[in-house]
């Protein structure tokens, strides 16, 4: 094996020229494979924080209940047309047993408690209409990312507290540390002081939303106990479909994972992805092909030293050793060189989260160096095999000459 | 040393099929004792390279026997002949047949590397000793692409000695050298089989050359003449 691998190194080494052509090609492949990942899962990344980023990747809340049929008593055949509705009870009286379990489930990062409804901001003359969502004090950012959108104050509930979007804090001329009378659908009010003020860049949410802690939202809206649904946040969100069927099938709750709500989205994120998969197919390919040609060529100007070895007595198996080595190491070589390149170059993009207008999102975490290198080098091995077998077959009389 | 090394019994080589068909070996029988000096004689097309091929186990005759050291060598199959080749037979050619990307030692030490997997110190230290033996002292490490006719061909001779082989099969040896390089590589066979018992069997049309030999083995029409 070291044997082999010594010839082969010296074989390279012989043809130093045509050998760094061949390993600049690998490169050249391997830098296009890891730019696609880069920019595919770049890409990938910067959709879904700007579609789905602060969305619950599950959601558990209460079953849609339909309307009741209210048939008329009269004679003949009726044609009765049922119009299925989104309207929940709002109300999920048990689940939050079930949490210790949901978050038991693989994958699943972190579960959120919430309650939510609608209400009036009244301060003064000036009333506005707010979606409330009351959330566990320590779990603000858990779904939507809250945090990183505090443009003013912090962004921590206490009871007695709030959080208002932007422009609804405008509207209503409110600044941080000020008292503001947050009145529930259910008649009941609050008086709350703003602890931050946020700002998304969704105009709803800006304008009409509002975060209490669960212990306010349980006054507000008289729910002692019970709350209004579960969201999850997971590890893969491409895993919802199935951690949701596992929560309904361990809990018996109706989970809704965010693919039911964002398909066409999902539909566009795989046909990107395997139009990623697709090019970076076609990068290996390329690799497999320079370094077969290569090979073939280098086998078949070595058909007379081939020979000599042979009558030396070198094996067959000594022989494709030789051969599969050189494309190995031409394999490694230009693996690592384009890895290498690739981080180079892509490290200097901001990456999506920094994405400027017209840029590239390029992620050079998703580069997939590690695994360009891997599939180059056994894509080389492979390549090689063929023409190694051609070399392990040459007859030594022949080639030599006699 | 002596003793039977290697015979062979009617042996045949033909080449191609039908109307052009040749007949190369028609029925050659030969035996080599331990120790010979032989020189192969014959005038072009009479056999004496393939004759060679097929003692080197590089080529199966189309039939006949051929035995070495008591192995059959028809019967064996592909890799137990290269092992067989290996140990037991080494390979001069007109053409000095080097390893051109390599240096004379690494050359030398090649059948011994080749059979170990790595490049020991002992190999080594036997690849020097013989191309000290052979004169090329300065020239141990030196790419052989760098080396002159004779030294080269000394290289090769020093290769086919490596593994201390019973039989050196030599083809031309002398053929692609001036006089005075033809008559030092003669020299060091004779002195090699002298000292050492190794067998060789040496192809040429140089009557000098087969006149140093002590056995003269002539072949015409695929057969023994003389």
């Amino acid at each position: 094996m070291l044997y082999a691998l010594k010839i082969a190194t010296r074989y390279l080494m012989a043809s130093a020229s045509q050998t760094a052509l061949l390993v600049t090609g690998v490169a050249v492949g391997v830098f296009i494979f890891i730019f696609m990942s880069a920019l595919i899962g770049g890409l990938a990344e910067f959709i879904m924080a700007r579609t789905v980023g602060d969305m619950a990747h599950i959601t558990i809340d209460a079953e849609p209940t339909d309307p009741p049929l209210l048939l008329p008593r009269a004679p003949g055949r009726i044609l009765l047309v049922q119009q299925k509705t989104d309207q929940r009870s709002n109300v999920l009286p048990d689940a939050a047993a079930f949490i210790p379990t949901i978050e038991a489930i693989p994958g699943v990062l972190v579960t959120s408690q919430e309650i939510t409804g609608s209400g009036f901001l009244i301060r003064g003359k000036l009333v506005q209409q707010v979606s409330v969502t009351g959330v566990e004090p320590g779990k603000v950012s858990a779904i939507v990312r809250i945090g990183s959108y505090i443009v003013e104050g912090r962004p921590d509930l206490a009871a007695g507290t709030v959080l208002l979007g932007k422009t609804l804090a405008d509207n209503m001329k409110l600044a941080v540390g000020q008292t503001v009378r947050l009145q529930a659908s259910t008649g009941i009010d609050a008086a709350l002081t703003v602890a931050g003020i946020f700002k998304i860049g969704s105009g709803g949410q800006d304008r009409r939303q509002a975060y209490v802690s669960l212990a306010t939202a349980r006054t507000l809206f008289a729910m002692p106990q019970a709350i209004s649904q579960i969201e999850i946040r997971l590890a893969d969100l491409y895993a919802a479909d199935a951690t949701a069927a596992r929560i309904e099938a361990t809990t018996g709750l109706h989970a809704t994972p965010w693919t039911e709500q964002a398909a066409q989205l999902l539909a566009a994120l795989k046909a990107q992805a395997q139009t990623g998969l697709l090019l970076k197919s076609f990068a290996l390919v390329t690799i497999v092909i320079g370094i077969a040609s290569a090979m073939l060529l280098s086998t078949f100007r070595r058909r007379p030293e081939i020979g000599i070895m042979r009558a030396m007595g070198a094996k067959r198996s000594f022989v494709l050793l030789v051969f599969i080595a050189q494309g190995a190491i031409v394999g490694l070589l230009g693996g690592v060189s384009g890895a290498a390149i690739g981080y180079l170059v892509l490290s200097r993009f901001p990456g999506p989260g920094a994405l400027q207008p017209g840029g590239l999102p390029i992620d050079v975490a998703q580069g997939a160096f590690g695994l360009a290198i891997l599939l180059t080098t056994i894509g080389a091995i492979l390549a090689s095999i063929l023409p190694a077998r051609s070399a392990a077959r040459v007859d030594p009389a022949t080639a030599i000459g006699q | 040393m002596s003793g039977l090394l290697l015979e062979v019994r009617d042996l045949v080589k033909t080449f191609g099929a039908g109307e052009t068909t040749t007949h190369v070996l028609r029925g050659l029988n030969l035996r080599l004792e331990k120790g010979e000096l032989s020189a192969l004689l014959g005038p072009s097309g009479s056999g004496k390279s393939t004759l060679l091929t097929i003692l080197g186990t590089l080529m199966k005759p189309t039939s006949g026997r051929y035995e070495m050291l008591g192995a059959d060598m028809i019967g064996a199959d592909d890799a137990e002949l290269t092992v067989f080749r290996n140990l037991h037979i080494g390979f001069v050619f007109q053409f000095h047949n080097l390893l051109p990307d390599f240096t004379a030692l690494e050359n030398v030490i090649f059948p011994t590397a080749v059979r170990e997997g790595r490049e020991t110190a002992s190999a080594r230290a036997r690849g020097t000793e013989i191309l000290v033996r052979m004169g090329l002292v300065d020239r141990v490490d030196f790419p052989v692409a760098k080396l002159s006719g004779g030294q080269k061909q000394r290289v090769a001779v020093a290769r086919a000695l490596m593994n201390r082989p019973e039989l050196v099969l030599a083809d031309e040896p002398t053929g692609n050298l001036d006089r005075a390089s033809a008559i030092q590589v003669m020299d060091l066979i004779a002195e090699i089989n002298r000292d050492e018992g190794t067998t060789f069997l040496i192809s040429t049309h140089d009557d000098k050359i087969a006149a140093t030999c002590r056995r003269q083995i002539v072949v015409g029409d695929g057969r023994l003449t003389g």
